[in-house]
């Protein structure tokens, strides 16, 4: 089955590098197939940025992400931005200390930049939502997403960042509503 | 600083990169370049890949020396590369024509955006097929090979490498912003996996003058022996029409002599060059041909077209140049209808027409966007409605949205 998932937010707060990190864990450590692709030009520069990941059991033919299955919003501007593309039943996670939903969307939150603040680096925010997208949404399994982290940093943030994810991993899943 | 040339592992890995690694694995120890988008890539892994192994990655001043430079490379032994995209590809168009008459094996990206002129530096096309053929002056044969994912970038740089080596003639690598800009999973092997085709060297020892002549073949391929600066054979080297030893011989059978030869060079050698990938075509009335991204659409669209019942099949081009003409005839025996999917205005639907005697119904968009697989579906079922009804209507489709 395909999967199409994208992970959005504001320039800086690692979309790239969360992408990344999914696809690998899909494609080298799940066995099975990943596509990624990022916006490029002036649209990439600022403002909403997102990484587009579609996953599948057999060989993926088009590579676009059309319309989301899971969509994660890591600003406002991203959700406003991308949540109308995304299926009406789409998976939606949200920063929920950022992210105001609209009022008939029932996506999951995390307050994902305030926790990672609580670990002492607001950086790792893309690890704690990785860590709650992977709780919730079972897309890639716990462990193949651990090693894709640990082979994706610096071997000193190695440890943060698996912090990080457990810290999502773990946060009680609640819907806001 | 070092690190090992080859890079064998399994990784998620973007296909600029993916070409970049697929050079070094050939043996590339020479790049030079200017930066264009979407090549760029390619550019800055190099610029940090290459001290890694002691090779040599130079910037260049603009895609007329960096072409100069990897020919310059090349005589001198190197196995050499340039990337760029459309514009520093039309920039590169002279010297291009120097290597196929110096026979100087080199290779060069280009990752093709939205053209012509400086068009759509961040999104794709593959507008530049013909370009590759037919954009220096005069005749010649080329070689190009379109990859359809990171994998095969890797993979058919290490063959446009081994290509241009084995035949002493330019390679260019036919990329589009879609499959350069992708990350997907990229196997590369051990070394010694890698394959390998040899420079084909003088026999005889540098010194003894008259055995040597660096433009005759010394074997029914075509194919001279190549000395390399430096090592004592005196070789002459021009782009003005030459004789076996090198010198300007400006007369009208040394001309046609060599011109011939130089495509009959590529053309009897095809058979060594061409790739095609075969996809449902045992039984196919209607077949699809595509190449580089659109292939991934036009893919799913033959197996979606399949799941209805439809007998259709894809060919796939992995080489461009040369067309795999004999191959397209041969499908005309068994086709009721071919159908063309690229990004270009019919550059390759022009090519097929050329071979078969069934329409060739187009499914082309001028670039920015690739096309997915619906269209091309769509023109599958149309065919397979038509089939039997004469005279056939030629449907070209614009896509404007």
């Amino acid at each position: 089955m395909r999967t199409e998932i994208r992970i959005s937010g504001f320039g800086g707060q690692g979309v790239g590098l969360a992408g990344n990190i999914v696809g690998k864990a899909i494609s080298i450590y799940d066995g099975r197939e990943a596509v990624m692709t990022q916006a490029y030009g002036p649209e990439a520069r600022g403002g909403a940025s997102s990484a587009n990941i579609v996953a599948s059991e057999r060989s993926i033919d088009y590579p676009f992400v059309q319309n989301p299955d899971i969509l994660i919003a890591l600003s406002q501007e991203a959700y406003t931005k991308f949540r109308p593309d995304a299926k009406p039943d789409a998976l939606i996670l949200i920063d929920d200390g950022l992210v105001h939903p609209f009022e008939d969307d029932q996506p999951y939150g995390i307050p994902a930049t305030h926790l990672a603040e609580e670990l002492g680096r607001r950086i790792v925010t893309n690890m704690v939502m990785l860590g709650f997208f992977t709780a919730v949404t079972k897309a890639v399994s716990r462990e193949a997403m651990e090693e894709a982290i640990k082979s994706s940093v610096k071997e000193k943030f190695i440890e943060l960042n698996l912090n990080a994810f457990e810290t999502g991993f773990n946060y009680v899943k609640e819907k806001t509503s | 600083m070092s690190a090992p040339r080859v890079h064998t592992g399994k990784f998620f890995m973007h296909g600029d990169y993916a070409c970049a690694e697929g050079a070094l694995a050939a043996g590339c120890d020479f790049f030079a370049g200017y930066p264009i988008t979407p090549s760029t890539e390619i550019a800055e892994h190099l610029s940090y890949r290459m001290p890694q192994i002691g090779g040599t990655f130079i910037q260049m001043e603009d895609e007329l020396a960096s072409i100069a430079a990897i020919i310059g490379a090349s005589a001198a032994g190197a196995r050499s590369m340039t990337a760029t995209s459309g514009p520093g590809l039309s920039l590169m168009m002279e010297n291009l024509g120097l290597a196929v008459m110096l026979e100087t094996p080199c290779v060069i990206i280009d990752i093709q955006r939205g053209s012509p002129s400086t068009g759509l530096p961040t999104m794709a096309g593959q507008s530049d097929v013909m370009q590759a053929q037919w954009g220096s002056h005069g005749d010649y044969e080329i070689v190009a090979y379109a990859p359809s994912s990171p994998q095969e970038i890797f993979d058919l740089t290490v063959l446009a490498f081994n290509v241009a080596d084995r035949f002493r003639t330019p390679v260019i690598l036919l990329g589009d912003e879609v499959i350069g800009h992708m990350m997907e999973r990229v196997v590369i092997p051990n070394e010694d996996e890698i394959m390998h085709w040899e420079r084909k060297r003088p026999k005889s020892p540098p010194g003894n003058n008259g055995n040597y002549k660096a433009f005759l073949p010394d074997d029914d391929d075509l194919v001279p022996p190549m000395a390399h600066a430096g090592e004592g054979y005196r070789v002459h080297f021009t782009g003005l029409t030459h004789d076996e030893q090198g010198y300007p011989a400006m007369d009208a059978d040394t001309h046609h002599k060599l011109v011939t030869r130089l495509i009959d060079k590529i053309r009897s050698n095809a058979d060594q060059i061409i790739r095609t990938e075969e996809y449902f075509l045992d039984d196919a009335e209607i077949v699809v041909i595509s190449y580089g991204c659109t292939a991934r659409s036009a893919r799913r669209a033959v197996r979606e077209a399949r799941e209805q019942g439809i007998k259709v099949g894809m060919l796939r081009l992995i080489s461009i140049w040369p067309f795999p003409e004999q191959m397209i005839k041969a499908l005309g025996e068994q086709a009721n209808a071919f159908i063309v999917a690229e990004m270009n205005l019919g550059q390759i639907r022009r090519e097929v027409e050329r071979f078969v005697s069934q329409p060739v119904i187009g499914v082309h968009h001028a670039g920015g966007a690739m096309i997915p697989p619906e269209p091309i579906l769509k023109e599958i079922v149309n065919c397979q409605l038509k089939t039997g009804e004469k005279p056939w209507p030629k449907v070209m489709i614009l896509r404007s949205d």
